[in-house]
């Protein structure tokens, strides 16, 4: 059986539902941050799957998969720091109880 | 002596009110009155110097030029220019009417002066708080009087009859923690002010209309009939123009006139002067019974050949001052208060002045002069200068009385005159001199006036003639009511005495002026057009009003002289007119009305409640919907990621599921 294009496309989409699940339901930023992981780790298939089997001659659609890999890497980093600071701040990482900048 | 030395005659009184207003709390009390009196009597002796280089000068100094007295201009720099032509400026010009006043007011001031250090020494006992406060003030009082005299403009002119209304103020406040004066204070500066208000639009009109503010050109001595000349040609180009039926020259000239009917109590504005008795009695004495009242008189003086142009104005002025005479008149011959008395008697005898000057123009609609034209003038001068001098005597008196029995009603008086001797003689010389008779000073400028009036008409002469009557009588009264009428009631612990020479001093200086004051040759002196007017005794007139005169002591003389029950019968018998004259014919009671009643209650009320519910209502509307939707609005602006991306998505898929149903339709 040849692999085609809906079969990568649909748990990518799996996937990406996950994520939202994930980022509007769950009140621990980590829980948060990896959902929007899972959310652009979803968009990265579809990048890579989309460059495969629309365009096989052409390569831009990997390089911004990995330019993305890269960049979320980093952004990880940045966010995972932010969260520790916030938790050395308040010993809390409950989103919901995190609001002195509000209003 | 040079006419130059009329600045510093200004300059004194104004350094003299910094100097004692500022270092004044570093002295003593008698250091400052006396630097005060020292400062006065310079000031006095450098405005005789003047005022007799002005009318009798000769060589370098002399004025006159082909028999007719000139107006010299002193000093004279721009202040504001407006435009090219029209000019305000602020300086010194010296004419026959501002030489007299200067006269004047320098001689009532030092009178003042002297007075006070002896009356604002003590207050029931204790020593007088304020004492340099007070002499500040009459500094910057006379300052602001001799500036409105000496002005050159009528822009000058206001600004120092608002400064002298300032002043006033402050004297009359002056002891600040007795309500009543501070209901006095604000009485009357509102009422001067209101009046003011009539006299700037009055500016505004006329120097809109002639192009400027000068009473005299600029050309160093000109006559005074060149500024008439102006005056014609400006009346002549804004005579054409009319509004409601009057010209706007007619209006502008009774515009002002209202403003100088504020300032010298006119009857509907005379409300505030009896109120003003709350003030110290020697600034009564100064303030208002001899200088600051007779502005508005001194104002229409110097306006005259503006006047004598426009009869309508004239007209208007002579009634109210006939009016004003005869109503002041009726209520001094009934108030039980000697300052309120003569407070009546005081705008009484203004009215006077100002009919005088109003029938002055007698029977010429054209300008044409004539033999005896300007006797109302002359007359008018003539008896501001005797009246300032008698009626200051009779406060300073007032004063002296009310410092003995510490009481301003005449029912705690009575029989001083064998206390207080000198006092009493002074008050009768005052008397006779306000009931014309002769030599007294009263009796030759109040026969001019009468014989002006006679001129005009005969109606006239025998009103005036009658009020000259009442004057008598309620002078008289006042004096029998304090010095007779029954043995006075001593108090053990004080009896009423003659006062320290430096308040008896001033009262026999004012008695010797009072009694020459008459001869002085006013009619070679003071005229409108500087030349000299060649009047003689009207032995007809002269001879009725001093018979009217004696009928009006007569009277007062049968009634009060003795106690008897005269008085009160003839209370008894016309109690409504006695007790409407002693309410003042309920003329404050009318402003209450009008201003509590109709202004307050009837335009205020409903406006303040249109401004509060509609113009702020609707304000408070918009601010308020603001408020409530930024308040809905605000849960929207929530901050938190998680319901953003809810929103998002759920819009996406919305707008999805919209366009694929679109598609598949």
């Amino acid at each position: 059986m040849d692999l085609t294009l809906l079969m990568y496309l649909v748990p990518s989409l799996i996937m990406f539902g996950c994520g939202v699940y994930g980022f509007l339901t769950r009140k621990n930023m980590i829980a948060i941050m990896i959902s929007l992981e899972l959310m652009l780790n979803s968009v990265d298939i579809n990048f890579v799957v989309f460059n495969r089997y629309l365009f096989p001659l052409s390569n831009e659609g990997m390089f911004f998969t990995l330019f993305a890999i890269a960049i979320a890497a980093a952004e990880t980093a940045l966010a995972l720091a932010i969260i520790i600071n916030v938790f050395r701040a308040l010993k809390n990482v409950d989103i919901t109880e995190i609001n002195k900048l509000k209003f | 002596m040079p006419l130059n030395l009329s600045i510093a005659v200004v300059a004194i009184p104004l350094f003299m009110f910094f100097f004692l207003g500022l270092a004044g709390v570093k002295m003593s009390r008698k250091l400052t009155g006396v630097l005060g009196v020292l400062g006065m009597l310079v000031t006095t002796v450098l405005a005789y110097g003047v005022a007799f280089t002005y009318f009798f000068g000769t060589g370098d100094g002399q004025v006159t030029a082909e028999g007719v007295r000139q107006a010299v201009i002193v000093w004279n720099p721009d202040w504001l220019a407006f435009t090219p032509t029209l000019v305000a400026r602020m300086g010194i010009a010296l004419d026959p009417i501002a030489a007299m006043m200067l006269v004047v007011i320098t001689t009532i001031s030092l009178m003042v002066h002297l007075y006070s250090l002896g009356y604002m020494s003590d207050h029931h006992g204790n020593p007088e708080k304020g004492f340099q406060r007070f002499y500040a003030d009459l500094a910057l009082f006379t300052f602001s009087m001799l500036g409105l005299v000496v002005a050159t403009n009528l822009f000058q002119i206001f600004i120092f009859f608002e400064m002298v209304g300032v002043s006033s103020y402050l004297l009359i406040g002056f002891y600040f923690h007795s309500p009543a004066a501070i209901h006095a204070s604000k009485k009357a500066f509102i009422v001067t002010r209101l009046a003011d208000l009539f006299f700037l639009l009055g500016i505004m009109i006329l120097s809109y209309y002639t192009g400027t503010f000068d009473f005299f050109n600029q050309n160093g001595m000109v006559g005074m009939t060149d500024s008439m000349d102006a005056a014609k040609a400006a009346i002549g180009s804004a005579g054409a123009q009319t509004f409601m039926g009057c010209s706007v020259m007619a209006w502008a000239l009774t515009f002002i006139f209202i403003g100088g009917a504020g300032k010298s109590a006119m009857y509907p504005l005379h409300i505030w002067l009896p109120d003003a008795m709350e003030g110290p009695t020697p600034v009564s004495a100064l303030i208002h019974a001899a200088t600051m009242v007779v502005a508005g008189v001194f104002l229409v003086a110097r306006l005259f050949p503006l006047y004598v142009i426009e009869q309508g104005a004239m007209d208007i002025i002579c009634v109210v001052g006939a009016f004003t005479a005869f109503y002041a008149a009726a209520i001094a011959c009934v108030q039980s208060d000697i300052k309120r008395a003569l407070a009546f008697s005081t705008i009484s005898q203004i009215a006077f002045m100002m009919t005088s000057l109003a029938v002055s123009s007698a029977d010429n609609g054209l300008i044409e002069i004539h033999e005896g034209y300007g006797l109302g003038y002359m007359a008018s001068m003539f008896h501001l200068f005797t009246h300032a001098m008698f009626k200051a005597l009779l406060f300073l008196c007032a004063g002296a009385i009310i410092h003995a029995v510490h009481s301003n009603e005449n029912k705690d008086m009575h029989g001083l005159h064998k206390y207080m001797p000198i006092t009493s003689f002074a008050f009768l010389i005052g008397c006779l001199a306000i009931a014309g008779i002769p030599p007294f000073a009263g009796f030759w400028s109040k026969d001019e006036i009468l014989v002006a009036c006679y001129e005009k008409g005969l109606g006239w002469g025998l009103w005036m003639s009658a009020v000259a009557g009442m004057t008598a009588f309620y002078m008289f009264r006042i004096y029998f009511l304090i010095f007779h009428w029954k043995e006075h009631k001593v108090h053990t612990e004080h009896k009423p005495a003659d006062q320290v020479w430096t308040m008896t001093l001033p009262l026999i200086i004012l008695s010797v002026v009072s009694i020459v004051a008459g001869f002085v040759p006013m009619h070679d002196l003071v005229t409108w057009d500087g030349k000299e007017l060649h009047t003689q005794l009207n032995w007809v007139v002269a001879g009725s009003s001093v018979a009217i005169a004696c009928v009006g002591i007569g009277l007062a003389y049968v009634m009060y002289f003795k106690e008897n029950p005269l008085p009160s019968k003839m209370k008894n018998s016309m109690n409504g007119l006695w007790t409407a004259a002693y309410h003042r014919f309920y003329m404050d009671e009318l402003y209450q009305f009008i201003t509590h009643k109709v202004i307050f209650k009837a335009i205020c009320v409903p406006i303040a409640w249109f401004d509060r519910k509609f113009i702020d209502g609707f304000m408070n509307m918009l601010a308020d919907v603001t408020n409530r939707a930024a308040y809905g609005v605000r849960r929207m602006q929530s901050g938190s990621i998680q319901s953003y991306v809810y929103v998002y998505i759920m819009g996406a898929l919305l707008i999805a599921v919209v366009s694929i149903v679109c598609v598949l339709m």
